[in-house]
């Protein structure tokens, strides 16, 4: 990447936030700000305008879903901003909360765990900050386990297709880790937008929108997501 | 609460050999000394009451109206009486405890005395109060009509000697004037001393039930309740102890273990792979990754998460989710739902859930959650074949215990066929 990607970074715990500046730095990210809560967050955003947020789920004042919010928010404001949630645990609707937010791109939703694997965690980083969409495969492989899935009309190699494509791999990626040829990956991303009605325009769009239709449960999204009613959404 | 092995004159009554016991004695013993206790109770209960039998009865025969004196007089009369009677009750019944050892030794727990206010607000007290009127009212009446039977005995078992000495003696019916044709109803007067006998203890033997029954424990409201409010205090505690351990774990050890195996992810980006380094040092990384997952689990294990990150229709979202059927969530919540609750309710949804998954073979269900009153009201229904019967064990005779320590209750409407509904309310505020 020519260009250094400037990132602001929310994580309450003082330790992990020291490690994850230090990892960041060490991989050629410049870190404007680490801060600690939400409000803080939006503020060294709105101040820095960096290209990519990461930042914690539960982080303080209210210690629920603050941090997810935070983030909701900046991508509204600024809709071509990278953000990467990080949480402890699985949620499928902090993901689909965060791919509703603006067209779906340059989103990351990721275990707190993976940043064990360091280069893995940073590969992850430099997808979405290019503009591609990740979700945690944990959250993939309980959707997939989903018996109503409304993509049950895949084939099972259709739906292991469409999870490394929620992992933000190109088809190059997808056809290196199934052991098949790019082409037949192409036939396979084909069949898939066709079974879920996505039309042909821009692909990329198009591949998140198959994600998106993944973690609704639903049938296939309109871009807008006006039908989700989940916790950024619902809450009181 | 009671000790049956303990003899009473209501087990003595039913052996054969009672007529020759000692209880019919001490039958005569309790009935004796009920007398005076009994006897001044019925004129307090009369100075009152046989007035006030009068003037109903002139008002009911004659439409007089009652004079204003005897009016005044009935009202301040009924006013003190029912204003003494609980202090009064109160000795009485103390007296009365311990008189019952007579009949009946089982032992029978002493009330305390613990205030004049309590007297008139404790169930327990108006149940001394009920035995008073008993005391004072029904006992004398069944006295009398024994004393007389005893008397008439004795007239009829002297009647031979009697008849000898006048012209003429009445018994009964008939007319007797010989000793001779007296001497059958003497017979039958003596055939009846062992049945009087035995009606002494009758009559001792249910008046001590009743003494037991109104000045024994009694299921005392007020105790009940707060017996159960000191349970629903225990599992506040309960669930607080269990958000406050979640909470250190989530907020202090998750973070400080990823920042661990972060670092240790980033020595060995350092490490050439030919050190002899390398090797301990990734398992000392993979081990602390097996941690992380270990310790996600047992956080989880502890409180759902969803529930603290959301609130209880987000959390019952991500279930229905996660449900092997599809299922519509419908969420009318206005007001803020307590925390306990909150975790309680979401218990529900995820049992009945799982339930619908394992044994209705239904096709959808559905989650409702509104809030009517205080009460927030949890609705699972499924379009599955029905016959939920938790002595099956469905999981959920646990349920319906964990929705009672709650203090709420649980419906289930299961007919064979279906569809299945169950209905849980659980109050708000307590």
């Amino acid at each position: 990447m020519p260009q250094v990607t400037r990132v602001v970074l929310a994580e309450d715990e003082v330790l992990l936030r020291e490690g994850l500046v230090g990892l960041l730095e060490r991989f050629g990210f410049e870190v404007l700000a680490a801060v600690g809560s939400a409000p803080e967050l939006l503020e060294a955003t709105r101040l820095h305008r960096p290209d990519l947020v990461v930042t914690d789920i539960r982080m303080p004042p209210g210690r629920r879903d603050d941090g997810l919010r935070a983030a909701v928010a900046l991508r509204s404001e600024q809709p071509e901003l990278a953000v990467v949630v990080l949480s402890q645990h699985v949620q499928a609707g902090y993901a689909a909360a965060l791919l509703d937010s603006g067209d779906g791109r340059r989103v990351g939703y990721l275990l707190k765990d993976r940043v064990a694997e360091v280069v893995e965690f940073v590969e992850h980083l430099r997808i979405v900050a290019g503009g591609g969409t990740v979700v945690d495969p944990d959250v993939v492989r309980r959707l997939l386990h989903r018996p109503h899935d409304p993509l049950a009309a895949l084939s099972p190699r259709e739906r292991e297709v469409l999870a490394l494509i929620a992992e933000g791999r190109s088809n190059a990626a997808i056809a290196a880790a199934l052991h098949v040829t790019e082409a037949a990956v192409g036939k396979h991303v084909g069949n898939i937008l066709t079974k879920l009605g996505l039309l042909p325009s821009d692909d990329t769009n198009r591949r998140v929108l198959a994600v998106l239709t993944y973690l609704r449960g639903g049938p296939a999204a309109d871009p807008g997501g006006s039908t989700w009613t989940g916790p950024a959404a619902g809450r009181r | 609460m009671t000790s049956p092995q303990l003899p009473h004159l209501a087990t003595a009554l039913r052996n054969p050999r009672y007529l020759v016991s000692e209880w019919p004695w001490r039958a005569l013993g309790y009935l004796v000394s009920t007398a005076p206790i009994a006897g001044v109770l019925s004129v307090g209960l009369l100075l009152v009451g046989a007035p006030l039998l009068a003037a109903v009865n002139a008002v009911r025969q004659h439409g007089r109206p009652i004079p204003l004196p005897l009016a005044l007089f009935l009202t301040l009369g009924t006013l003190a009486l029912v204003g003494f009677a609980p202090i009064v009750s109160a000795a009485v019944a103390a007296v009365e405890r311990w008189r019952l050892g007579l009949v009946d030794p089982r032992p029978l727990p002493a009330r305390r005395w613990s205030g004049v206010a309590e007297r008139y607000t404790s169930a327990s007290a108006w149940r001394e109060v009920a035995y008073l009127v008993w005391l004072g009212g029904v006992v004398p009446v069944v006295y009398w009509v024994y004393l007389l039977l005893v008397l008439i005995d004795i007239l009829v078992v002297t009647s031979p000697w009697l008849a000898g000495d006048a012209d003429q003696v009445i018994v009964l019916w008939d007319i007797v004037d010989r000793p001779g044709e007296a001497v059958p109803y003497a017979i039958v007067g003596v055939l009846l001393l062992p049945v009087l006998w035995y009606g002494l203890g009758v009559i001792a033997a249910v008046q001590g039930a009743v003494a037991r029954w109104l000045l024994g424990s009694s299921p005392d409201i007020v105790e009940l309740r707060e017996v159960t409010r000191s349970r629903a205090r225990l599992v506040d505690a309960y669930e607080a102890e269990r958000r406050r351990i979640e909470r250190d774990l989530h907020d202090a050890a998750q973070p400080r273990l990823t920042s661990l195996t972060l670092q240790l992810g980033l020595a060995r980006l350092d490490v050439p792979e030919d050190s002899p380094a390398a090797r301990p040092l990734a398992v000392a990384h993979d081990q602390a990754k097996g941690l992380m997952i270990m310790l996600r689990q047992i956080v989880h294990g502890i409180r759902p998460q969803s529930l603290t990150d959301l609130n209880l229709a987000g959390a019952v979202r991500e279930l229905a989710d996660e449900a092997a059927v599809p299922v519509t969530v419908h969420a009318d919540l206005d007001r803020p739902v307590p925390e306990n609750v909150e975790t309680t309710a979401w218990y529900v949804v995820s049992e009945s859930l799982n339930n619908v998954t394992r044994h209705a073979s239904a096709t959808r269900a559905e989650v409702r959650l509104t809030q009517a009153g205080d009460r927030l009201v949890v609705e699972v229904s499924d379009d599955g074949r029905g016959g939920a019967d938790p002595a099956r064990g469905t999981g959920l005779t646990g349920l319906a215990d964990r929705v009672s320590a709650a203090g709420g209750r649980l419906l289930l409407a299961s007919p064979p066929g279906g569809p299945t509904l169950v209905r849980v309310e659980l109050p708000c505020h307590r």
